[in-house]
């Protein structure tokens, strides 16, 4: 067994610098790395390029490293609920790169599997699109699309063991697999770390080759961002 | 007229048996509490969902599990989670049989506008691009004006697209269109409107053949 264990989140996150380009897992603030993103808040790393579908809100996931001013570009494809984010966009602060959730999900995996590029129907005849390499297919339209080059991808994960394997919860898996193995470092983090054996091997998500350094996440808020309930009757 | 939740239940209508169908957010999202239960249909939400439940009941949240909206849902038996991946290969390989969503402008040759309003709002398309791309059946569920009381189905959209030539249906408060190579063919009107009120609604080319009937709900 090859170990991938660190004794936490200081040594998961050793080397990252400024000007790095981030990949974050997570689908709004459901399944964020939310350990790494406190350790980077601590670190003060700045300049960051970062890749995530969503940008978090004002006070938690990404927005914490948007109101310290350490991010200088992000790659999403939704933005919304998040004033800081808006600020600094239409203020010029912040450079931002809005991609379909799709083309978002398979540039990483791209990047994850050795495809330099795919093509997409996604964005065709749209601002998307504009600049962008296109080619017919059986007489419908298509977009190239560049596999992301990334120096850490953050990933959370449920449960995990020491040889990196990795076990997802629900719809917290989001992007977390996609972005596996898709930057040269894959950081994952885990609810439980468990003993290696104990997980079965035909129930786990992403085998332990796609995962550098893996470490029990101490603190998990795990923060609902729209809490709909029905009554009962 | 029909209220959001009327449109809602015009579209429900479209729903069949065996349907895998992605509700996008808003209007869109009632749709499942209108789906006759004599036949079978899984929702799929693009996070990573199919087979999607009604929200939890109070006490039984779990923020692991939501729907694309953010909002916390429950699973029916037969569920299942998947990654982002995944999800669009289910909806750009064609996989899933319905989408319906929302939209700030149809054009009449089935353009869709729905993402950005340049200078004022800048969310982002999310999967509607990917959705709208790739989905053969597109039904798009709108007021046929805005809040100004101008027109939502054009002749070309004034916004930024998300797609082109993709829409085929729209169910609005005042009327169900097809997007036929002439432009928005009339099919329906909501109980109580008349064909000239459509007409004064609609900037686009609207066809009118014959008696409209009205719609039944």
């Amino acid at each position: 067994m090859i170990s991938k264990k660190v004794a936490n989140v200081q040594d998961a996150l050793q080397g990252v610098s400024d000007n790095m380009t981030f990949m974050f897992g997570g689908f709004g603030l459901s399944g964020i790395p939310e350990n790494a993103i406190a350790e980077l808040v601590r670190l003060g790393v700045k300049g960051l390029k970062c890749i995530s579908n969503n940008a978090g809100v004002d006070d938690f996931g990404l927005g914490l490293l948007l109101q310290g001013k350490q991010i200088d570009k992000m790659t999403s494809s939704y933005v919304g609920e998040n004033d800081e984010f808006e600020r600094q966009m239409l203020s010029g602060e912040l450079e931002v790169e809005l991609i379909p959730q799709g083309t978002l999900a398979e540039r990483c995996r791209a990047a994850q599997s050795g495809f330099p590029a795919v093509y997409t129907p996604a964005g065709y005849g749209t601002e998307v699109a504009e600049g962008k390499e296109t080619r017919e297919f059986d007489g419908k339209m298509y977009v190239l699309e560049y596999a992301f080059k990334a120096d850490f991808a953050f990933v959370k994960a449920w449960k995990g063991d020491e040889a990196g394997n990795l076990v997802f919860k629900g719809t917290a898996r989001n992007f977390n697999p996609n972005m596996c193995g898709a930057a040269k470092i894959t950081v994952a983090e885990v609810e439980e770390l468990v003993p290696v054996g104990s997980l079965d091997p035909n129930q786990i998500h992403i085998p332990g080759i796609f995962v550098q350094r893996i470490f029990h996440g101490e603190r998990y808020e795990k923060r609902i961002e729209q809490r709909t309930v029905r009554q009962r009757d | 007229m029909l209220d959001k939740n009327g449109i809602a239940k015009r579209i429900a209508k479209e729903v069949q048996d065996g349907y895998y169908v992605n509700l996008g957010i808003g209007i869109p999202t009632l749709v499942a509490n209108y789906v006759r239960n004599d036949i079978e249909v899984e929702f799929q939400s693009e996070n990573g969902v199919l087979g999607m439940g009604p929200f939890p009941f109070e006490g039984e949240e779990d923020a692991d599990v939501i729907n694309a909206g953010k909002q916390t849902i429950t699973t029916l038996p037969g569920a299942s989670f998947f990654d982002s991946s995944m999800s669009f290969s289910m909806i750009r390989g064609k996989h899933v049989d319905l989408t319906i969503l929302g939209a700030m402008e149809v054009a009449e040759n089935g353009d869709i506008a729905n993402w950005k309003i340049p200078g004022k709002m800048v969310k982002g398309m999310g999967g509607a691009m990917d959705l709208v791309a790739s989905a053969e059946n597109i039904i798009v569920a709108m007021m046929h004006t805005n809040r100004a009381g101008a027109s939502k189905l054009l002749k070309r959209c004034s916004l930024p697209l998300t797609g082109v030539g993709c829409v085929k249906k729209i169910v609005t408060n005042l009327a169900v269109l097809e997007i036929t190579e002439q432009g928005f063919k009339l099919l329906e009107r909501a109980p109580g409107v008349t064909v000239d009120q459509i007409k004064e609604a609609t900037e686009g080319h609207l066809i009118v053949e014959g008696a409209i009937p009205e719609m039944q709900i």
